[in-house]
C-alpha cells in the first residue's frame, strides 16, 4: 500500500471544482447542520437533502453515485446508535430481553434511529464531496480565511506535508518486521502479547526519535531561508461575486428547507 | 548594509558587493557539539565569486557541519564572512538571503504542502511584496526546468524532481552563493545526468559537498577535501584526482 | 489499515445540535489558551508540532495482532502530552484529529468539537498530569504511571463519548456505556503496552528529548491537579454509571439537562424552541441560530483577542 491512498482529490475542471474552498467548507458545513435540524422521521426533507447530493454529484462530474459508494464508512458506528430503538416510549414492535436489559423496541426509537442513520449518511457524503472537488492544501487556505489561529493552520500544513513521508516510514517498519516473523513448521510463531506489543511499541519509539531528529533538520531548512518565528503565506484564494451567489443561494435553499420542515 | 530588496534578473548584491570580496572567508573556524564532539578544526577557506568547488571527504568528516556555518544554522569560534559580512545576529537575515543551502533529503527542504508554497517560501520571509514574490517563483521553476509545477503536491513528485524543486526553493532567494549538500546521492543515472547540466547552467558561485567524483571532476575545477574537521587538501580537482595515495588516504576512490 | 484505531471518532449526525455546539465552545475555550501559552514557547514549536502531528497520525498505524483477528492500536493523545508538554499536546491531537475528519472522513465536522474533547483534551490532559507527578522518581515508576495514564485517557474518552452520545439522545446509557467502556477497557491495554514501550525505547535512546519535559517549561505542578481530577471523576463515574444509569439520569434531569419528553428528549433549548416565539418554526430556527451566534461570537472574540497580540 502507498501512503497516497490518504489523497482523496479527483481532478477535474467543473464548478464545484473551482468554487472559492472557503465558500465549498461553509456551505458543507451549513447543510451537515442543516441536517442536524431536520425533525425525527422527516423523510421528504431527507430526501430532498439527498436530492441536492446527487445534484452536486453531477455539477462535481464525478458521476451520480460517487459519494454513495464511498459513505458506507460511518456504518460501523451505527452500532452505538442501535440502542436509540429502545430508548423512546412509543408502540412496542418488539422485546428481548439479554441479562439485565429489558428492550423494548418501539416505533419511535425506530423513527429515531433511522433518522440518526440517515443524518450521518447524508452528512458524511457532503464532507467527501468537499475533499473529492478540494485539494487539501486549497482546504487548509480556507481554514486560514475563517479565521483559524494561525499556528494551528501551520501545524496542519506540515502534518498533511509529512503524513505521507512518515506513513511510508511506518510502511517500511511494518514491512521489515513482517520479513522477519518466520515461522518454523510445526512451531508457534508470533512470540507472547507482551512481547508482540513490545516490538509495536519500539517502532512508535523508533518513528518518534527519526520524527523530531527530522524536525531538526526541517527547522534548519526553514531557518537557512529566512524563517525567524513566524510563518507567512500567501493569501491566494479571492472570494469572487460568484462566490458569495452560490453561498447566498445554498443558505437561501438550507433556509426553506427548514422553514418547511418546521412548519 | 545594502539594501535587501533586488530584482531576480539583476541580483544587486553582486554589484553591492566590491569585485575583490571574497563570497566566502573563514578565518580559523573551530566547532565542537554540545555533545563534546569535535566537528571543525581551525579551518581557514575562501571561496571567490564565481568559483564552482566541490568539498568531497568521507563522512563524519565536517561537510555538513561546515555548510551549516555559512549561514549561521551553526555558529562556531572563529571569523566566517559571507560577502564581506561578518557573521553577526544583525547580518543574519541577510547572510540568509546571500547563502542558499540546499539540504541533502529534499523531503526535509520542501516541508510545504505544494510546490509553489515552498519556492515561495525564501521570497516571502525575506520581505518581498507579493508580486516580486510570483515573478521569482516563476523565474526559479524556470531555472530548474520544472515550469508547471508550482500547483502540484510536494509528495507526488519523484526523487530527482523533488531535487530540482529544493534548489529552486533557495534559487527564488537570488542568493549569492549556493551550497549543495549530496545532491546526487539517491537519483538513477538519467536523474544524476539531469542534475549535472542543471548544475553546470546555473551562472552562480557553488561549494558542493559529494561523494560523486566522477561529477566532481567533470563539474569543478576546484576541489576541497576534509577529513576529521580540516582541510586536508584545496586545489584543482584533476590534479588531486591523481594523487591516489591522497585520495586513499582520505577514504576516497579515484573515478 | 486506514480503521479508526478505536471507535471513538464520532460520525456527524450522532450527536444533537445542542450537543455538539456546547462541546465547541468548551473545546474552542481550551484550545484558544493552548494556542497562546504554546506560541510563545519558541520559534521551533512550530514545525516540531507539525512533524510531531504526522508522527502520531503515522504511529497510529503501527498495530500489533492481539488475538482473534483483532489487533492493538495507539490513540497517542497521552503520548503526545508527556513526550511534548500538554498544551502542545492538545493541538497535535486536534491536528490529527481534524485532519481525519476533515481529509478521511473519519468523525465529522460539526461533532468535532466533542471529538477534539474526548480523544484530544481529555487523554493530554490524563496523560501529561498523571506524568508529571512522577518528576524526578525513578524511570520505572514513570513508566508504570505513563502505562496507566494511557489506559485511563481510553477509557475518559470512551466515558465521554457514552455520555455525549446518551445527552444527544441517540443511545440508552445503561447499554452504551458498560458496551464503551468494556470494549476500552482492553483496548486500553494495548494503548498502555505500546505507550511504555515507546517511552522505554526513548529512555533508551535519546532521554534528553524527555528530560524537556520535565520542569515547570512545559507545564507546572497545577497539572498534576486537573489530571488527578479528571482521573478521579473517570474511575467514580464509570462504574457508578454503568451500575446505576439511573441515578446518572436523575441527576441529568435534576440539573435540568433532561426533559423526559415523549420526543427528543435530553435537548438543553428543549425541542429546539424559543419560550417567547411559542412553538412554532419560527421558534425553532430562531433557538437554532442563537446557538450558532453564541459559538461565532466566542470565536470571534478568541480570534480578536488574538489579533491584539504582537505578531
Amino acid at each position: 500500500m502507498h501512503a497516497n491512498v490518504f489523497d482523496r482529490y479527483h481532478d477535474g475542471s467543473s464548478l464545484l471544482h473551482h468554487l472559492a474552498p472557503t465558500v465549498k467548507v461553509v456551505v458543507a458545513v451549513l447543510f451537515i447542520l442543516s441536517n442536524a435540524l431536520l425533525p425525527d422521521g422527516d423523510w421528504l426533507s431527507f430526501g430532498i437533502s439527498w436530492g441536492v447530493i446527487l445534484l452536486l454529484n453531477l455539477l462535481a462530474q464525478l458521476g451520480l453515485g460517487f459519494t454513495f459508494k464511498r459513505s458506507f464508512i460511518v456504518l460501523p458506528f451505527t452500532m452505538a446508535a442501535i440502542t436509540a430503538l429502545f430508548s423512546l416510549p412509543g408502540e412496542t414492535l418488539a422485546v428481548w430481553d439479554f441479562g439485565p436489559w429489558h428492550l423494548v423496541a418501539t416505533d419511535l426509537g425506530l423513527v429515531r434511529f433511522l433518522s440518526i442513520v440517515v443524518r450521518s449518511w447524508l452528512s458524511v457524503q457532503i464532507a467527501i464531496l468537499l475533499v473529492a472537488t478540494t485539494q487539501f492544501p486549497d482546504l487548509i487556505h480556507a481554514l486560514e480565511h475563517l479565521r483559524l489561529p494561525r499556528m494551528l493552520i501551520t501545524v496542519i500544513a506540515f502534518l498533511y506535508r509529512y503524513l505521507f513521508v512518515l506513513t511510508d516510514e511506518v510502511m517500511r517498519l511494518l514491512r521489515a518486521r513482517q520479513a522477519r516473523s518466520a515461522v518454523l513448521p510445526g512451531q508457534r510463531g508470533g512470540g507472547g502479547i507482551l512481547w508482540r506489543a513490545q516490538t509495536a511499541g519500539n517502532m512508535v519509539g523508533q518513528l518518534f526519535v527519526r520524527s523530531y531528529e527530522r524536525s531538526d533538520r526541517i527547522f534548519n531548512a526553514m531557518l537557512s531561508r529566512g524563517y525567524q518565528g513566524h510563518i507567512r503565506t500567501f493569501n491566494r484564494h479571492e472570494v469572487i461575486a460568484r462566490d458569495w451567489l452560490i453561498m447566498a443561494l445554498a443558505i437561501f435553499l438550507f433556509s426553506i428547507l427548514q422553514l418547511f420542515a418546521h412548519l | 548594509m545594502p539594501p535587501i530588496t533586488h530584482t531576480p534578473s539583476q541580483p544587486a548584491i553582486f554589484q553591492e558587493l566590491s569585485e575583490d570580496c571574497p563570497v566566502i572567508s573563514i578565518d580559523d573556524l573551530s566547532f565542537a557539539y554540545p555533545d563534546g564532539h569535535v566537528a571543525l578544526k581551525n579551518l581557514n577557506l575562501t571561496i571567490e565569486q564565481g568559483e564552482k568547488v566541490a568539498l568531497v571527504g568521507p563522512n563524519g568528516a565536517g561537510k555538513s557541519t561546515l555548510m551549516l556555518h555559512l549561514n549561521g544554522i551553526l555558529k562556531g569560534e572563529g571569523e566566517l564572512r559571507v560577502g564581506g559580512l561578518p557573521l553577526k545576529k544583525e547580518n543574519l537575515p541577510l547572510i540568509r538571503s546571500l547563502v542558499g543551502l540546499v539540504f541533502q533529503n529534499p523531503d526535509d527542504q520542501l516541508f510545504s504542502p505544494t510546490v509553489f508554497e515552498d519556492v515561495a517560501f525564501g521570497p516571502l520571509h525575506m520581505g518581498l511584496p507579493e508580486s516580486e514574490v510570483l515573478a521569482r517563483v516563476d523565474e526559479a521553476l524556470a531555472q530548474v526546468d520544472m515550469s508547471g509545477f508550482g500547483e502540484r503536491l510536494s509528495h507526488h513528485l519523484s526523487t530527482g524532481q523533488k531535487k530540482r524543486i529544493a534548489i529552486a526553493t533557495v534559487l527564488s532567494m537570488a542568493p549569492q552563493l549556493l551550497v549543495l549538500d549530496e545532491p546526487s546521492a539517491g537519483l538513477d543515472p538519467r536523474a544524476r545526468r539531469g542534475l549535472i547540466n542543471l548544475m553546470r547552467d546555473l551562472p552562480v558561485t557553488m561549494l558542493v559537498s559529494t561523494h560523486d567524483l566522477r561529477m566532481a571532476d567533470e563539474l569543478f575545477p576546484r576541489m576541497v577535501i576534509m577529513d576529521e574537521g580540516q582541510i586536508v587538501a584545496d586545489g584543482e580537482t584533476s590534479a588531486l584526482l591523481k594523487d591516489e595515495a591522497l585520495l586513499e588516504k582520505h577514504g576516497l576512490e579515484k573515478p | 489499515m486506514l480503521a479508526s484505531p478505536t471507535p471513538l471518532h464520532i460520525p456527524d449526525g450522532f450527536l444533537s445540535i445542542t450537543v455538539s455546539l456546547l462541546f465547541w465552545v468548551v473545546t474552542i475555550a481550551v484550545l484558544s489558551v493552548a494556542v497562546r501559552r504554546t506560541e510563545s514557547v519558541d520559534e521551533k514549536q512550530v514545525p516540531l508540532m507539525g512533524i510531531m502531528a504526522a508522527f502520531i497520525f503515522a504511529a497510529q498505524m503501527i498495530n500489533f495482532p492481539v488475538a482473534g483477528g483483532t489487533s492493538g492500536h495507539l490513540l497517542g493523545g497521552a503520548l503526545a502530552a508527556i513526550v511534548l508538554g500538554p498544551w502542545a499536546g492538545m493541538l497535535v491531537m486536534t491536528a490529527v484529529i481534524g485532519v481525519q475528519g476533515l481529509l478521511l472522513q473519519d468523525g465529522g465536522l460539526l461533532v468535532m468539537g466533542a471529538n477534539l474533547l474526548n480523544m484530544g483534551l481529555l487523554t493530554s490532559a490524563i496523560g501529561f498530569g498523571l506524568y508529571r507527578s512522577t518528576q524526578g522518581r525513578q524511570r520505572k515508576l514513570k513508566l508504570g504511571v505513563a502505562g496507566f495514564a494511557a489506559w485511563l485517557s481510553v477509557m475518559a474518552g470512551a466515558l465521554a463519548t457514552s455520555l455525549q452520545l446518551w445527552l444527544s439522545g441517540t443511545a440508552r446509557l445503561d447499554i452504551v456505556l458498560p458496551a464503551m467502556l468494556g470494549i476500552h477497557a482492553v483496548i486500553g491495554i494495548g494503548e498502555t503496552l505500546i505507550t511504555v514501550a515507546a517511552l522505554a525505547f526513548i529512555f533508551r535512546t535519546r532521554p534528553d528529548l524527555l528530560e524537556q519535559t520535565e520542569g515547570p517549561a512545559r507545564g507546572g505542578r497545577g497539572w498534576i491537579v486537573v489530571g488527578a481530577l479528571i482521573s478521579l471523576a473517570v474511575l467514580i463515574l464509570s462504574p457508578l454509571a454503568s451500575t446505576d444509569p439511573d441515578g446518572l439520569e436523575r441527576v441529568a434531569s435534576d440539573l435540568g439537562f433532561l426533559s423526559q419528553g415523549t420526543e427528543a428528549p435530553f435537548k438543553i433549548l428543549s425541542n429546539y424552541s424559543f419560550p417567547i416565539l411559542g412553538e412554532g418554526a419560527l421558534s425553532t430556527i430562531v433557538a437554532g441560530l442563537i446557538g450558532i451566534l453564541v459559538v461565532a461570537a466566542i470565536v470571534i472574540l478568541i480570534t480578536r483577542s488574538r489579533k491584539t497580540q504582537p505578531h
